[in-house]
């Protein structure tokens, strides 16, 4: 589903962000992205979605090489991705509902439609009561919770999320990622990047660890604690589980 | 696709929405745009205006031939048969020097002045009409009678008029002119008020960038709102017009109640208020689309 190939990315004045990525991620598995801030987590995430273009190497997103798409493609390269913010990029102009309806407005549904849809991935997140709220009133995991519903209201088939438990306790933490495991079971496939700990030892999952832009082979103990072996190919029974297809 | 026009709708309400959220700024930039507008189309109306009633005391071309002072009836005689062999000549008709002195103390009042008088000044006088209506045969007509025996001066009555509209020719390319001028104006109003809104919905339109988003979606609210804003300027350029015709509309009656004219103002015929509407709406939607072109691209996200 995603394949990264030798990818190098450098930013301007010369800092390195990654050096020479390789890994492949298949359809419907769930996946960690961990290391030190500024390890490369964001912009290997950035590379994904086109948000950035790497100066070396393929990333492929079904097939497609993302890194040669023209600029008119990409919307519609995004628009198969869901994608969930650290700091949530919400609108505050509008409630609730209709920055869940903004993704369906974008690819052009039909009115009613859109509105069930936006109601159940409300649901979906638990914040359907809010639905008439503006998100400023919301506390930092819900507003968390209504990214995520943002990114799945258009029933993506790849989910990415940067930091998505950044700003939140334990609690919230793994409320969002009981979500994500919900997701993850129907199919979707997930790359969450994460520094938390606690996140990566309540859910077992694959674990791609990055250090000074490459991957590790060696991780820590405690970047790799209670995941078994080799992070790169650990994957626990529970995460392997379902590979039902997609979600339309 | 099916659904773009229920889409179309919701744009052109938000855009309506956004236009009305500050109401002076609003209604500010239709009234700048509706006077900038309204301009040159309140001159052509009063151009137009000014074209009718010339072609409607211009219809009739007429010379007049005054004679000299110490002409003898013979010599009056001897002209009218001639001049009744021209060709060009419709009409005519003689007035003596001593009617033409009557008329004068008539219609101007200065009786003493003119009693005063020991002989009378005024010459006798033909008044010809002629079928010929283009000016530059009219003007050949005059020389020619102007060379006729005994005949002092051979005056061409409408020759104003034909210099009025050779005026109004020019001040029409002042109108054309003024008209480009403004669109100017209009596209700039347009561009700055669109290129606020884009420095305003910054974050909306990176995030809609981020989630999928093509050009033409984020581009189209903005062209809505232009050619929306076009669109009222337009109309409030149209009210304008008819407002200060009306308001102009009475002393000219009482203008041309002296001048024994029944001449009105007319206003903006349909087809030419539809024509003012629709520029203003694609000027509207240019200064929108340009400032959209030039400002997006800040925006990229990638």
């Amino acid at each position: 589903m995603i394949t990264f190939n030798q990818v190098s990315k450098r930013y301007p004045g010369g800092f390195d962000a990654l050096k020479h990525i390789s890994f492949e991620l298949k359809k419907g598995e769930m996946a960690f992205l961990t290391g030190h801030s500024g390890a490369g987590k964001s912009t290997l995430l950035k590379l994904i979605a086109a948000i950035e273009r790497p100066d070396s190497g393929s990333v492929l997103v079904n097939n497609q090489n993302v890194s040669s798409l023209k600029r008119a493609a990409l919307p519609y390269l995004r628009r198969n991705l869901g994608m969930i913010f650290q700091d949530h990029k919400l609108l505050f102009d509008r409630n609730v509902f209709d920055n869940v309806l903004l993704p369906l407005q974008i690819c052009g549904f039909d009115h009613r439609e859109s509105g069930k849809r936006v109601r159940a991935a409300l649901d979906k997140v638990g914040l359907l009561s809010r639905e008439k709220s503006n998100p400023i009133a919301l506390s930092g995991g819900e507003q968390q919770r209504l990214c995520i519903a943002r990114a799945i209201v258009n029933r993506p088939t790849i989910l990415l999320a940067d930091e998505p438990t950044g700003n939140l306790d334990a609690e919230y933490s793994q409320e969002i990622m009981n979500i994500f495991r919900s997701f993850h079971q129907v199919g979707v496939t997930l790359l969450i990047s994460t520094h938390d700990i606690s996140v990566l030892r309540n859910n077992h999952a694959r674990v791609i660890s990055l250090k000074h832009g490459a991957i590790m082979t060696n991780p820590t103990i405690d970047e790799s604690e209670n995941l078994g072996q080799d992070p790169l190919t650990s994957r626990t029974p529970h995460s392997n589980k379902t590979e039902k297809s997609g979600t339309e | 696709m099916m659904h773009t026009l229920n889409q179309d709708l919701i744009i052109l309400r938000s855009a309506l929405r956004r236009m009305f959220t500050s109401p002076v700024a609003g209604i500010l930039n239709i009234l700048v745009i509706g006077i900038a507008l309204c301009l040159p189309a309140g001159m052509y109306v009063l151009l137009q205006n000014a074209q009718g009633l010339i072609a409607q005391l211009s219809t009739t071309p007429q010379i007049s031939l005054f004679m000299e002072l110490d002409s003898t009836p013979e010599d009056i005689d001897r002209l009218r048969n001639r001049l009744q062999q021209h060709h060009g000549i419709t009409s005519l008709e003689f007035i003596p020097k001593n009617v033409a002195l009557e008329q004068l103390k008539k219609s101007t009042g200065l009786n003493d002045v003119i009693e005063g008088l020991e002989n009378n000044p005024l010459p006798d006088a033909y008044i010809i009409s002629s079928s010929l209506s283009n000016a530059e045969t009219l003007e050949e007509m005059r020389q020619q009678l102007q060379k006729f025996p005994k005949v002092q001066h051979a005056q061409l009555d409408s020759a104003w008029a034909y210099k009025l509209e050779a005026l109004l020719d020019f001040a029409h390319l002042i109108v054309m002119i003024l008209a480009c001028l403004l669109s100017f104006a209009l596209i700039a109003v347009t561009f700055n008020t669109i290129r606020l809104q884009i420095l305003t919905q910054r974050d909306e339109i990176k995030i809609a960038r981020l989630i999928g988003a093509t050009d033409g979606f984020i581009r189209r609210p903005f062209l809505y709102f232009g050619a929306l804003q076009g669109l009222f300027g337009g109309a409030a350029a149209w009210a304008i017009i008819n407002i200060s015709l009306m308001l102009l509309s009475k002393p000219i009656a009482t203008l041309s109640q002296l001048y024994a004219s029944n001449f009105g103002l007319h206003s903006l015929t349909l087809s030419e208020s539809f024509i003012l509407l629709l520029f203003s709406v694609y000027l509207g939607w240019l200064g929108a689309w340009l400032s959209v072109t030039r400002h997006l691209s800040r925006f990229d996200p990638c």
